[in-house]
């Protein structure tokens, strides 16, 4: 590898995280660490949208939301599924950003993924990994977790986890000794679509 | 536009997946199976401490099938072990023997844990000369990784970017932190594995501590030592013992190097020691003596 590949790739993997950032909020609420969340999908116009992340991130129904702008928006809990450990926030105002790109095919085991927390006290830290087992889920279902060979720490919690196109992979919710886990996207829409309806009814 | 990020994402996935193809997992041990390498045609390559049973392995090819393999034998010292597998259509592992690894190299550590192959990356931390296992085998070069042990990471491959084989892995010889046995100790235990059925070692059958020579006796008996070795235990009936070395005495010289460490006594004690008799320059009783040491075949507690 020449020098100029790898300032390249130092270059692009930079590009890929900002970009990543202005996805990825602070969530704060009383009494608990700040975990991180995304903006998953909403309307500049209509003024507020849906930030997802963990439900052990958020133990009440109201939530301070951080956007990496530094803009503070409100964020009150309309879905909480404790199994899947996700929480779906209604956030307003809603900033300008381009809609989320969900990656819908395979993960292969061995490439790249990006994950976006806030470790400490550290806002938008990146690290950079690999997928470390590919599993399909039965009937074509998601599978449980996908297994990340990527550095977490308490922070990355509702973050999220990208591939190299900026894509969402998933949503970071644990660590299993070294092991990343997080919630497929393709799952976190799925449940989106299915339980948002019901919440804001 | 295809960017250097994606490229290499790509690159590292396709590795991955060719090299996956000569990994199979092997059930040899009750809960998670362990990982082995097809390494010659029908010849698969596992670690020694995964395999805790002789008989009635089974392995998963990559393509989902099971099929029985058969322990051809194991070395405990290296911490590998070696199964034949009956004609099958899976492909051998692409070994990289041209170019050494180099510290800070990219470089991936795939296992079989189960159906699915798992990998996870880092780099080469450190390289260096030949190293001797606490079982005494010599190691052809030493080999560090900064990556993550997940299951299924002994007896899996340490591949290159390009998917190339640079060793097995295992977790077992240092202590739990992840080193790779180089392709070319893998390939020396597996010749003499497939011959022998196990890994010929000389012994003595002694026990030896490492203790300073007093400056006055060392001038007394006009040695240029400062360090020998104290023997401490004596193995009853074994080769040291039937040739007349005796607790206590301290080891100067063996085949007419010194000895400073118990290190020093294995790298005297490979397999082509056996029944060949080495000297020894010992301290017994104020004197210098020497004696004529024949070794003996080092007995391995669960040869195949």
């Amino acid at each position: 590898m020449t020098a100029s590949v790898s300032s390249g790739l130092a270059q692009e993997i930079a590009a890929r995280v900002d970009q990543l950032r202005q996805r990825t909020v602070q969530v704060r609420t009383q009494g608990a660490a700040t975990g991180a969340g995304i903006l998953w999908n909403g309307e500049e116009s209509e003024g507020r949208g849906l930030v997802i992340t963990n439900a052990h991130v958020v133990r009440g129904d109201r939530a301070t939301i951080e956007l990496s702008d530094g803009t503070i928006a409100r964020g009150r809990v309309v879905a909480r599924d404790l199994k899947r450990d996700l929480a779906a926030l209604e956030v307003e105002p809603w900033p300008a950003i381009v809609p989320l790109v969900i990656r819908d095919s395979p993960l292969r085991v061995g490439e790249l993924l990006i994950a976006i927390g806030h470790p400490g006290r550290l806002v938008g830290a990146a690290t950079l990994g690999i997928v470390q087992r590919a599993e399909t889920g039965r009937e074509g279902r998601p599978p449980r977790w996908l297994r990340a060979d990527v550095r977490l720490a308490p922070g990355f919690s509702g973050g999220p986890l990208a591939d190299v196109a900026g894509r969402v992979v998933g949503v970071n919710t644990m660590m299993q000794g070294a092991l990343a886990l997080a919630v497929p996207a393709a799952a976190v829409e799925a449940w989106v679509r299915r339980s948002h309806a019901v919440a804001l009814s | 536009m295809t960017t250097v990020l994606q490229s290499l994402s790509t690159e590292l996935a396709e590795a991955v997946e060719s090299a996956g193809r000569a990994v199979v997992a092997i059930h040899a041990r009750r809960r998670i199976p362990a990982s082995g390498v097809h390494w010659r045609p029908g010849v698969i390559v596992a670690t020694h401490h995964t395999i805790n049973r002789d008989e009635n392995i089974t392995v998963t090819l990559p393509d989902g099938t099971t099929a029985p393999a058969s322990l051809a034998g194991r070395d405990p010292s290296t911490d590998l072990a070696v199964l034949k597998l009956v004609a099958q259509s899976v492909p051998t592992a692409s070994l990289r023997t041209d170019l050494p690894p180099k510290v800070g190299e990219l470089v991936i550590a795939l296992g079989r844990p189960g159906p699915g192959v798992t990998a996870s990356w880092g780099v080469v931390s450190r390289v260096d000369g030949p190293w001797r296992t606490w079982h005494g085998a010599e190691i052809d070069s030493l080999l560090r990784l900064d990556l993550a042990i997940y299951d299924g990471f002994s007896g899996g491959p340490l591949i290159d970017a390009g998917g190339r084989v640079l060793g097995i892995n295992t977790s077992a010889l240092a202590r739990g932190v992840p080193v790779t046995i180089p392709v070319a100790t893998v390939e020396r235990v597996v010749t003499e594995l497939l011959e022998r059925g196990n890994i010929r070692r000389a012994y003595l059958g002694i026990g030896t501590h490492p203790v300073r020579v007093p400056e006055s006796l060392a001038r007394k008996l006009e040695l240029q030592v400062d360090v020998a070795l104290l023997i401490v235990s004596v193995e009853q009936g074994g080769p040291a013992d039937r040739d007349g070395l005796l607790l206590g005495d301290v080891l100067l010289e063996l085949d007419g190097a010194a000895v400073r460490d118990p290190t020093d006594v294995l790298a005297k004690l490979g397999g082509d020691r056996v029944g060949r008799s080495l000297a020894a320059r010992v301290i017994r009783g104020g004197q210098v003596k020497t004696l004529q040491l024949t070794p003996g075949e080092r007995p391995t507690s669960r040869a195949a």
